[in-house]
């Protein structure tokens, strides 16, 4: 038996959750969800994870504070003194406070742009890659969620049918792969 | 959703320990005046005066949030705004009492504001200072007391007008009641923005009256903001303790341990702004501020900041850390405190100068008395009215609260 893809499509956030609250209640596993914008408290419901991004981007800014810090010292104290302002030079500690911007900024730079780096990678959404949702509607205002009878190996295709149906679908394709 | 427990009792261990922390507040007082020997009990007034403005920049940070609540529309708050009324209030006996300890200045039995000597003011006196003389036009008596007595009506006139149209919600339900707070808050919003400037530059800048500050106004309202989320945070978490607010979820948690960390981190964004754009201009007018903080109060200074800054970063920058009601209540006793002492340096150095002697028990026991009465204060309004806004238009919003 081939394996069966189960698009259903929802014209509403509320229903989507709804649907998908019913059919894990019932031991479905749902695979992902494709949503124009992040629909709140689905994450729990369908079994995602919770992301590490957090954790990985304030390492990358922690890096960015540590790098900044060494540059500043670098650049401004150790390479090539420099006195702006009269204020004393030879010391970071001394002329710490008239750095602390650029290593505020710095940090956010690194933070933010690891993040993103990151993001773009592990999702795979690089650049001139193809578009990997399986209706261009769920960038307007559609929601689709993905069933497929891999991962619901206890049901057969007839009986998810079957219990997508008891929601409130607005749109239903089936494709075997 | 129904809510079973909407008349709050106070618990008979925090009347008891109330009374008791009054008391204490009230030996502390009393014992402080005898043994203070400096000038005029200036340091005993000094002290009253930190007190009376942190408690009652708690309870208007309380006011400035429930109307901010109304005037954006927020809805996962609605459940939680019985607690901010129930802290403001203490709006009326706060002003009552910073009134008075500015008020004796006025009549000269303290100190505390330089300017408040006529002799400065007078050419022809030895004591003249051209630097007050020119600050003449705002700090005089008459538009001094005008603004004293204009900050006072808006306060207390506002804390009973949203009290009393949230109780009567209660009962009448519909949605009037709700768009005029709504029109309210933002008309009380438009006072705020300027009177909380205006306020702190009168009851905190004008201590050292040769020196100002434009971010002062700015740095004063976001300690009072997050002293205010603090304390809200903490009393949350005991109410829910104590078997109250059932429908309040994780998220609203988050949600307040989002403000802590956020108003803390705005805290010291301004403070480090104020403090480096002095330091880096490095003007003989300016410094005089950081100069009296230096050279008396350096590590006290430095602790202030770096406990403000770090204690929230670190502690609460996590979503879990957040969420785990332990964590909270342990970084807002630490933020609450230090927030405490951050008032304490704004006053002090101004008014007793190079006084180094400090009379730990008198000021501990100021603290302690007067955070006996506001949670005397705090525990009797939650007690006048449903814990929860029965008919609050966003209330069913609220409790469906999910981020």
């Amino acid at each position: 038996m081939a394996n069966k893809v189960f698009h259903v499509m929802y014209d509403d956030d509320q229903k989507l959750m709804d649907a998908a609250r019913a059919l894990v209640a019932k031991g479905i596993r749902v695979k992902d969800v494709f949503s124009p914008f992040p629909v709140h408290g689905l994450d729990p419901v369908i079994g995602v994870k919770r992301t590490r991004l957090a954790i990985a981007s304030f390492m990358y800014a922690t890096t960015g504070t540590i790098l900044a810090i060494f540059g500043t010292w670098y650049f401004m104290i150790h390479d090539w003194p420099m006195n702006i302002g009269g204020k004393p030079s030879f010391s970071w500690i001394e002329n710490a406070p008239a750095f602390v911007p650029v290593i505020f900024e710095f940090s956010v730079f690194c933070g933010a742009h690891g993040m993103a780096i990151t993001y773009f990678l592990r999702n795979g959404t690089l650049p001139g890659m193809p578009a990997s949702n399986p209706d261009p509607r769920t960038t307007d205002d559609k929601f689709v969620m993905e069933i497929v009878t891999e991962q619901n190996g206890s049901m057969s295709a007839a009986e998810i049918e079957e219990m997508i149906k008891g929601t409130d679908v607005y749109e239903l394709s089936i494709k075997e792969y | 959703m129904t809510h079973d427990k909407l008349q709050f009792e106070v618990p008979s261990g925090v009347k008891k320990w109330s009374s008791i922390f009054m008391g204490i507040g009230l030996i502390a007082l009393i014992g402080g005046y005898v043994v203070d020997h400096t000038e005029h009990h200036q340091y005993w007034w000094a002290n009253i005066l930190i007190n009376a403005f942190f408690y009652f920049a708690v309870a208007l940070g309380a006011m400035f949030f429930y109307a901010l609540q109304y005037a954006t529309e927020a809805a996962w708050s609605a459940t939680l705004k019985r607690i901010f009324e129930a802290m403001f209030q203490y709006i009326p006996v706060g002003v009552g009492i910073l009134l008075l300890v500015i008020a004796a200045g006025q009549l000269h039995l303290h100190h505390l504001y330089h300017w408040m000597d006529p002799n400065v003011h007078d050419i022809n006196h030895p004591d003249y200072d051209a630097i007050i003389a020119g600050k003449k036009p705002y700090l005089s008596a008459w538009f001094f007391w005008l603004r004293m007595l204009a900050y006072a009506g808006t306060f207390i006139y506002f804390s009973r007008k949203f009290r009393e149209w949230s109780i009567q919600e209660d009962t009448i339900g519909g949605t009037d009641l709700h768009f005029l707070q709504y029109r309210k808050g933002a008309v009380f919003l438009v006072f705020f923005a300027v009177f909380s400037s205006t306020m702190s530059w009168d009851v905190l800048m004008s201590i050292d009256t040769h020196w100002y500050s434009t971010m002062y106004g700015w740095y004063v309202f976001s300690g009072m903001w997050v002293s205010t989320m603090t304390f809200a945070t903490l009393a949350l978490v005991w109410l829910k303790k104590l078997g109250y607010f059932g429908n309040v979820n994780d998220s609203h948690i988050h949600d307040m341990g989002k403000w802590m960390f956020a108003i803390s981190m705005l805290w010291s964004y301004l403070w480090f702004c104020q403090y480096m754009l002095i330091w880096y201009s490095d003007i003989p007018e300016e410094v005089t501020y950081f100069k009296e903080r230096y050279d008396h109060y350096m590590g006290m200074m430095w602790t202030i900041f770096f406990v403000n800054f770090a204690v929230p970063f670190y502690s609460l920058i996590a979503r879990d850390a957040k969420r785990n009601t332990k964590f909270l209540v342990r970084a807002g006793v630490i933020i609450f405190i230090s927030h405490f002492f951050d008032f304490y340096l704004a006053v002090i150095p101004g008014t007793t100068h190079a006084h180094e002697t400090f009379t730990v028990w008198f000021e501990l026991g100021l603290f302690i008395g007067f955070l006996g009465l506001f949670v005397r204060m705090f525990t009797t309004a939650l007690t006048k009215a449903n814990l929860i806004p029965v008919k609050h238009p966003f209330l069913d919003e609220s409790n469906h609260h999910s981020i």
